[in-house]
């Protein structure tokens, strides 16, 4: 009867002696993998965002959170002139950027994304923006 | 003498309901007279919102359904949609699913055995069985790009081919597994503690079993020898050999005893699936379903317009009906599929395992003590997300 008690201590006794496996998180960070879906963000080419405002993104996006607004340049080009993302309704699911056709859209290695207020949450485009 | 019940309220914050489960419990000192389950406290509409949801944007609310083993959920749903469409698969892509959806089970079937054996007060096999499980979630996070929402699966195959590294990654859970596997068993099988706590406990016979409709090991340790991915082959599962393991004395011990097995042979089925793996296209070739390749799309005017076409509209699917089951680390999951032309479904209906098997609990615990009702929750491995869709 104690037999097997000791069997299973002796286990964990070995375990004492190995390698702790625990990630000290936050002062230890992750290694997020290539394909991690993260915090979303716009590429940027010739120091404007690629974003033609093609409505594919907030179509497609099952969360309904994405909201674009096109406008006109001044070479009468279209572009975003609002791109907003409601991160409290984004379920991270990387629909928007597989259907992006120009390649605006990506998403990031950012995880952490806790803030203190609702409309922190909120990202607009100026904080999309890929930062270089 | 009359005798008084007492009410007693557990859950929906109990640690050990799994989730956000509420029971109310009649008791007549300490043994149990009467279950009422109480549920709908994660319930998110998945069913109803699908019906506003193209059929592609349906794949990521189903990885919220069991969360555990959102891999097996996607690949249901997948099924069930292309079973409607009629597509057939590239090998590859259905090779690719079985290895995934097998380790899910190890995934699923490893929180399973640490919340379990926690529950009961074994909390060593709780820290060590995440342990392990994180080695699967780091190659979900590698192959999906998430640790649990994978929405990996596309209707038609993959949404991308597997990453460099795949092979060694699985090769190393495979080779480690039965170590671990061996772990778990020396701690508690022969334990004294572990055989007092589930001989003899939630014992359901094979007759009520099959009445409550309960499937999955919980079925098998019953003794009915069921198991649709041998007896209703789906994505290739007919190539695999593989045994199902059953139970003799219908309770929580031969249970255990059932998943420990399924867990050897889904390392043996991951086996087989890795030398079976062949190098090919992971999309079908089904132009009115699937995305076009993304160079068709950058650099071709006929590419741009397709991908329009299915991104903005989806694809409309025949008229008709679709049920297709597959054997979730839990049980039978259906989805039931009711479309009427048009590029959503007109009604999904999902067929999750945990709550049928859980409408047998009042017959698995009732005269027992309440103390072992936590075991038997144990046992069913429940996940409430998949209970209250
Ligand atoms: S990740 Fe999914 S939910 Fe989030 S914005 Fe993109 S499409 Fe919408
Ligand atoms: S799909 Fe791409 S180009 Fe179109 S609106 Fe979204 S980010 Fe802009």
């Amino acid at each position: 009867m104690i037999v097997p008690l000791i069997k299973g201590l002796q286990i964990t006794f070995s375990h004492l002696f190995k390698k702790a496996v625990t990630l000290q998180y936050p002062e230890e960070k992750p290694v997020v993998a290539p394909r991690f879906r993260g915090l979303h963000t716009l590429k940027v080419s010739h120091n404007s965002a690629k974003c033609v405002a093609c409505y594919l993104c907030p179509t497609v996006c099952p969360a309904k959170c994405i909201t674009v607004e096109a406008g006109e340049d001044a070479n009468h080009e279209k572009f975003a002139a609002v791109y907003e993302i409601d991160m409290l309704r984004c379920i991270f699911c990387g629909f928007c950027v597989e259907a992006c056709p120009v390649d605006a859209l990506g998403m990031t290695q950012e995880f952490e994304l806790a803030n203190y207020k609702r409309t922190d949450f909120v990202f607009s485009k100026e904080r999309l923006l890929e930062k270089r | 003498m009359n005798k008084e019940t007492m009410t007693v309220n557990m859950g929906p914050q109990h640690p050990s309901t799994h989730g956000v489960l509420r029971l109310v419990i009649e008791l007549d000192g300490e043994i149990i007279e009467k279950i009422t389950p109480h549920i709908g406290y994660l319930h998110r509409g998945v069913e109803k919102l699908s019906e506003h949801r193209t059929y592609h944007q349906t794949i990521p609310l189903t990885d919220r359904l069991d969360y555990l083993a959102p891999m097996s959920n996607n690949l249901g749903y997948v099924l069930a949609v292309e079973k409607l469409m009629g597509i057939e698969i590239p090998e590859r892509a259905e090779t690719v699913r079985v290895i995934l959806t097998e380790l899910t089970r190890l995934k699923s079937h490893l929180v399973w055995i640490a919340c379990h054996a926690l529950d009961i007060g074994a909390m060593t096999v709780f820290i060590y069985a995440f342990r392990e499980r994180e080695k699967v979630m780091q190659l979900y996070e590698k192959i999906s790009g998430a640790r649990m929402t994978s929405n990996y699966f596309r209707v038609g195959g993959l949404s991308a081919d597997v990453y460099d590294g795949f092979e060694k990654d699985v090769q190393e859970i495979v080779d480690t597994f039965p170590g671990h596997l061996d772990t778990y068993e020396g701690l508690l099988t022969k334990n004294t503690i572990w055989l007092q706590r589930t001989v003899g406990n939630g014992v359901i016979s094979a007759e009520d079993a099959i009445d409550a409709g309960i499937t999955g090991p919980a079925l098998r340790g019953s003794g009915v020898d069921w198991d649709l991915r041998r007896d209703n082959p789906y994505s290739g599962y007919e190539k695999y050999s593989f045994k199902v393991p059953v139970g003799e004395n219908c309770d929580t011990f031969d249970r255990y005893k059932v998943r420990l097995i399924e867990m050897r042979e889904a390392i043996s089925i991951i086996t087989q699936a890795m030398k079976a793996l062949k190098p090919g296209p992971v999309l079908a070739d089904e132009p009115q379903v699937c995305y076009p390749p993304k160079e068709n799309v950058y650099n071709s005017i006929e590419g741009l317009i397709h991908h329009f076409k299915i991104a903005s509209e989806g694809f409309p699917a025949p008229e008709g009906e679709v049920y297709q089951g597959i054997e979730a680390p839990k049980g039978e999951l259906g989805y039931y599929i009711v479309s009427d032309g048009g590029n959503k479904p007109y009604r999904m209906r999902v067929r999750p395992p945990s709550f049928v098997n859980l409408s047998a609990i009042e017959k698995m615990a009732k005269g027992a003590m309440i103390a072992d009702l936590v075991a038997v929750i144990g046992t069913l491995d429940i996940v409430l997300g998949e209970i209250d869709r």
